[in-house]
């Protein structure tokens, strides 16, 4: 499991053969190694072989509502922003089989689980989806009820973060406070550094588990100008184009009746892109099968979305059936109504959201409209309209 | 318990047979079908023919002809349970761009002898002409869905049948989004899902072949497709495809042009 407390050991440099060697190592200790290649026309999250899968010398351009693969002079393996989705899908897959059962006289017997598939090694974990673990992780363990898949799959986890060189267009952790600097939740972070002389990872461990991959590598102690470079490299990706105050998006909840919900809802196709995109979305629904003869059932517990129908159907009809409750709902619980139910916001600024809403919907402009146009109408209007609308800032 | 089979029935009206193809296309599961229900009638496949009622139909086609809306009221009288399979018969199929046209004309120029030709001068869902229990979309429909909808309604139970936009779909399947990765024209936002993601998973935009998903907002859709460079009139022939007829689509289709 990724270290949460554990000493971070001393910087170590090796070169690309030194990540094929690391790779080799997780993959001899039976770990299923994911981590971006190119697939599709996009930087995804799969399997992979060796460090010659590796998206080499490839970027990404992104906007609201487009996204395109470049090609890098440098060469760099990590250059890409991030992933088309995080690692959710392989944390907390698409379809997960819940328990399978056949017919046994009047009643029913439970089927023994399927074997647990093999531990994950995760490459290129970005600071943003180390956040986006960590809230999962409360989300599916920290209260009444733990959900053994997730726990179990981040448990037997084994995480190599790589912080970002640069930022993409739709990136915002500086403002959400989740990046770029990777702190937490690893158990190897890297830092690509390339220059005219060089191209190095500049790593360290975050865990026991870590060290002793890192010690297996026998790769020399970082010289101060790799961790000079390694630095310099990650306040570069803090210069970021986007933003949000978060402060102010966490009281989205006082303004339900905003005339901008009315507008976004005439662009929002309810299509749900930026839910299944979202590395912190965990909704899901139940979905019960059988076989013709009526002799075997499933249950499986699918991805869901809150920009469905039947995602707030209750007995007699659906609650959200407009665009803009549903579009309100998904941005209010995200940036607002997380941190009365988890402590924080549930959003890590990674960007997906902007990049994959195939309208290009911007969750900072959306937010920043609301929570500003309520903040200007209180500075400006009679006191009563302050107290509803809150103190302001 | 054994049960007593369900006698089944497969209708054909205006259509190609490809959605009827679907469940002989079932060909590991057909033998299984065969052991849950009786096939009383399907032309398609036997010559044998039982008579009605009918546990459950399946009507592929769309009403195109007095004589079609005679059949399938027939054909309703029947059957304890109606479902219509596949685009023509939930929204008309694509020989519904007859009601965007001058269907007398079309059958002077087509026709040597346009007197035996006898026919509706529009083409449209069996639902618009009786009441109907489910219906199974898509140009062809999904034989995993036409599996899951015999075998909920022999098991009493709710088909697992999502009406959400095909991005959905694309997501859960891992599928990178082509309008946002490549620019390409797609109707997937505004489509519902179920087909088991074929065109975007081969670098092709979504078709709509599914039809409109439970709330297309076709008009945002069609603003960012004119964005993406079309005109007026690719944005009226995106949507007047297999599902011209389906409402969405076509009060759509009749805003560009």
């Amino acid at each position: 499991m990724p270290g949460v407390d554990a000493s971070i050991t001393t910087a170590v440099v090796f070169d690309r053969g030194g990540l094929d060697a690391l790779i080799a190592a997780l993959k001899a200790k039976g770990f299923h190694v994911v981590g971006p290649r190119v697939a599709d026309d996009a930087v995804v999250y799969a399997d992979l072989d060796a460090a010659s899968d590796l998206p080499a010398g490839w970027g990404d351009e992104q906007e609201g509502g487009r996204y395109r693969l470049t090609r890098r002079k440098d060469g760099a393996l990590f250059g890409y922003t991030s992933g088309v989705q995080g690692w959710k899908r392989h944390l907390y897959p698409p379809r997960q089989k819940l328990f399978a059962a056949r017919r046994d006289g009047q009643g029913f017997a439970i089927l023994p689980p399927d074997p647990p598939a093999a531990p994950l090694a995760l490459i290129g974990v970005r600071a943003c989806e180390l956040a986006a673990i960590a809230k999962q992780a409360k989300v599916f363990g920290d209260r009444d009820f733990a959900d053994p898949g997730y726990q179990g799959r981040l448990a037997s986890a084994f995480v190599v973060a790589v912080e970002c060189g640069e930022a993409g267009g739709t990136c915002f952790c500086a403002a959400m406070g989740t990046g770029p600097a990777v702190e937490t939740g690893f158990d190897i972070k890297m830092v690509e550094v390339i220059d005219k002389a060089r191209h190095v990872f500049v790593a360290t461990a975050g865990s026991a588990a870590g060290a002793k991959v890192l010690d297996g590598l026998k790769a020399p102690a970082a010289a101060e100008a790799d961790k000079a470079a390694a630095a310099a490299r990650v306040a570069k990706a803090a210069k970021q184009a986007k933003t949000l105050d978060a402060k102010a998006a966490a009281r989205l909840k006082e303004h339900p009746d905003h005339a901008r919900w009315d507008d976004v809802a005439r662009r929002c196709m309810t299509c749900g892109n930026c839910t299944m995109v979202c590395p912190t979305c965990f909704c899901t629904t139940v979905e019960d099968t059988t076989d013709l003869k009526g002799e075997h059932a499933e249950r499986w517990r699918n991805w869901d979305s809150c920009f469905t129908i039947d995602f707030s159907y209750i007995h007699g009809g659906a609650i959200r059936t407009e665009v803009k409750s549903r579009y309100r709902q998904w941005i209010t619980h995200k940036l607002s109504t997380w941190h009365d139910q988890f402590g924080s916001s549930g959003c890590v600024g990674c960007g997906r959201c902007i990049t994959w809403c195939p309208v290009g919907i911007d969750i900072t402009a959306e937010a920043t409209a609301i929570t500003e146009g309520a903040r200007k109408a209180a500075a400006g209007g009679s006191k009563k309209a302050a107290t509803s609308g809150g103190k302001g800032r | 318990m054994a049960r007593n089979k369900p006698k089944l029935a497969v209708w054909k009206f205006s259509s190609c047979d490809g959605c009827q193809l679907s469940l002989i296309d079932c060909e590991d599961e057909l033998l299984a079908i065969t052991e849950e229900v009786r096939i009383s009638y399907f032309l398609e496949a036997t010559r044998k023919v039982e008579k009605g009622p009918y546990d459950v139909s399946l009507v592929e086609g769309s009403i195109t002809t007095p004589h079609d809306i005679k059949a399938i009221r027939d054909v309703r009288k029947q059957s304890k349970v109606l479902v219509t399979i596949g685009a023509c018969a939930t929204a008309g199929g694509i020989q519904a761009l007859r009601n965007f046209r001058n269907v007398k004309e079309y059958i002077q120029c087509v026709y040597a002898h346009p007197e035996y030709i006898d026919t509706l001068t529009t083409s449209t869902a069996v639902s618009d002409h009786v009441p109907v229990d489910f219906e199974l979309r898509g140009c062809p429909i999904d034989k995993h869905q036409l599996l899951e909808v015999l075998n909920a309604t022999l098991n009493g139970r709710k088909p697992n049948i999502p009406h959400h936009s095909q991005c959905i779909e694309c997501k859960q399947n891992n599928v990178v989004c082509r309008m946002v990765a490549t620019g390409t024209p797609c109707l997937g936002p505004v489509t519902q899902a179920g087909c088991g993601t074929l065109c975007p998973r081969h670098d092709r935009g979504c078709y709509g072949c599914f039809g409109p998903m439970e709330t297309p907002n076709t008009a945002a859709l069609a603003a960012h497709l004119k964005e993406l460079g079309a005109s007026g009139r690719d944005v009226q022939r995106l949507f007047r495809s297999f599902n011209a007829n389906a409402e969405a689509f076509r009060k759509e289709s009749e805003s560009h042009g």
